[in-house]
């Protein structure tokens, strides 16, 4: 098997200390087209994340750590991204469902769950500048990659960073940037900044 | 740099905060036994009484804890600073004030808490206990008239508050809560002006620039750009175009009633909230527009943003027999 659960654990703490590193580089970036918190949320609910999965027990199955993950983003952040990234987390469990450790097609099945969590809750669509313009990207490279695990997420994260640059021409139409209209265009999203990363750390953690 | 404040740990700032309130008004407020971030009032939920639950990111003190109480808010639901409250603190909220009669959520109109208290209200649906929305819409700045639906939720969140929770005392039904909560939030209308920006206590970093000598017009509660930035102007010109704009959307005749909210963001003091109350009276005596109550201060504010809003109620007898009946909660008192 490719990965195992516990390699989830280790992913998701790099995640943790990713988050922390750009916690203020974050809220900088959402300051200018947001409230300037997102750093902070992003950071808060991956450090949750890495002290519940602390606390697991060594059977627990992937589905059990991404649940596990899921809930305690949930309650330790609130605001949109908490619903956002536990929903996306709980598709993820529920399509590695059954399984004691991940195989390369896994890969992309997390991926595009979590892209449908995050358009599902959200309500969003590609284009709208949101953090499904990192995640939609991702998904879609991740369906047509073929290789490794690792090589899986390599493509998506090269399509969620791409995403995420070009989230700078577009006009927010959803969350809280779209009320700015033509203010928010030449500004990154912050969500779809983060994700990108999230996807980053992923390829770089899993392969 | 960073900013001055008092804090010991910013990321400890809410949850110290609620300590002190908790301590200081312990006779209207207790914290719930499922949530922490839950905050009920001692003297709200009643057999038979709608439940009214309030709730949002911190940082507006008082704004949303000090709205609970009796005759008002039944419990908030606390989020982190500008941030939503996640679902488990609004569920709990909801188990806590349900008296069987049902239970609203009123909140501001923002994406984040949306989606919490969507959660929280299927979770409550789960365990048979009906609870409905009404989301407050009423910065005129945020969105133009024809996408009113859009607009954020602010300030005028004060009234609209009161009078959903002296109809919820008044044990009126949950269809009459809620109609009686969209009637108010239909006829709130707040312009805000931000001088200075805010601080969050977790980064304690200006979360916006605005330069020495601008101000900005529109601007949102948590710094979001408003809709137009010029050079500060004197306080009666001020208001005039906050006036203006929302003499634009109220529409009222000669002859009709408002109630008046001149609200602090944080930093902006009393002396000048009360020279903007000066204006904003005389643009209503001009108008034939009879102010029937006024409160200046601060009732929601940013953090230590500089600024103010100006809210008006356009009342009709029901409101105005809401807005008047007595509450008493923690930091606010109708008597």
């Amino acid at each position: 098997m490719a990965v195992t659960s516990a390699d989830l654990i280790r992913a998701f703490g790099a995640i943790a200390d990713r988050m922390t590193a750009e916690r203020d580089a974050l809220c900088a970036l959402d300051g200018e087209i947001g409230d300037g918190d997102h750093g902070i949320g992003m950071a808060l609910g991956f450090g949750a994340v890495r002290e519940a999965l602390d606390g697991l027990d060594g059977g627990a199955s992937p589905t059990d750590v991404l649940n596990t993950a899921a809930r305690s983003f949930l309650s330790s952040v609130g605001a949109s991204t908490g619903p956002l990234y536990a929903t996306a987390l709980m598709r993820a469990a529920a399509a590695v469902k059954g399984k004691d450790g991940l195989e390369d097609a896994d890969a992309a099945a997390i991926v595009a769950a979590m892209a449908e969590g995050i358009a599902h809750r959200g309500k969003a669509e590609i284009g709208q500048k949101t953090m499904l313009d990192a995640w939609g990207p991702a998904a879609e490279a991740a369906k047509s990659a073929t290789g490794s695990f690792a090589q899986v997420l390599a493509a998506a994260a090269e399509a969620a960073h791409r995403g995420a640059e070009g989230t700078a021409g577009m006009q927010a139409s959803m969350g809280r940037a779209a009320r700015l209209g033509e203010r928010s265009l030449g500004h990154r999203d912050p969500g779809a900044v983060s994700a990108a990363m999230i996807v980053g750390v992923l390829a770089e953690t899993l392969g | 740099m960073q900013t001055k404040k008092i804090l010991n740990a910013g990321e400890d700032a809410v949850d110290e905060m609620l300590d002190g309130i908790l301590l200081a008004h312990g006779d209207v407020l207790r914290a719930s036994d499922g949530s922490h971030r839950a905050i009920i009032s001692r003297d709200g939920p009643r057999d038979g009484k709608v439940g009214l639950v309030i709730g949002g990111g911190s940082g507006h003190e008082p704004t949303f804890v000090g709205f609970v109480g009796k005759g008002l808010a039944d419990a908030a639901a606390i989020g982190n600073v500008f941030a939503s409250p996640p679902p488990d603190p609004a569920l709990a909220c909801v188990q806590e004030v349900n008296g069987g009669a049902g239970v609203l959520f009123m909140y501001g109109n923002y994406a984040g808490d949306v989606m919490n208290f969507d959660m929280a209200a299927e979770m409550a649906a789960m365990e048979d206990i009906e609870v409905r929305t009404v989301l407050t819409t009423d910065d005129v700045a945020s969105a133009p008239p024809d996408r009113k639906d859009t607009r954020r939720g602010v300030a005028g969140n004060f009234f609209i508050f009161k009078a959903a929770g002296a109809a919820a005392d008044e044990m009126m039904t949950l269809d009459e809560v809620e109609r009686v909560a969209r009637h108010a939030n239909a006829r709130t209308y707040t312009m805000g002006v931000a001088l200075s920006p805010c601080s969050l206590p977790q980064t304690r970093r200006w979360n916006f620039g605005l330069g020495p000598d601008e101000m900005e017009i529109g601007m949102g509660i948590h710094g979001e750009p408003g809709i137009e930035r010029g050079p500060l102007k004197p306080a009666d010109a001020i208001v005039d175009e906050m006036m203006d704009r929302i003499f634009d959307e109220m529409q009222a005749a000669r002859g009709d009633r408002v109630a008046v909210l001149v609200n602090g963001l944080g930093a902006t003091p009393l002396m000048e909230l009360y020279i903007m109350n000066r204006r904003v009276q005389a643009r209503l005596q001009e108008a034939g527009i009879e102010s029937h109550a006024t409160w200046v201060g601060n009732y929601c504010t940013s953090l230590e943003m500089a600024g103010a809003s100006v809210t008006a109620m356009h009342l009709d007898d029901e409101l105005t027999r809401l807005i008047d009946r007595p509450c008493h909660c923690a930091m606010f008192r109708v008597v």
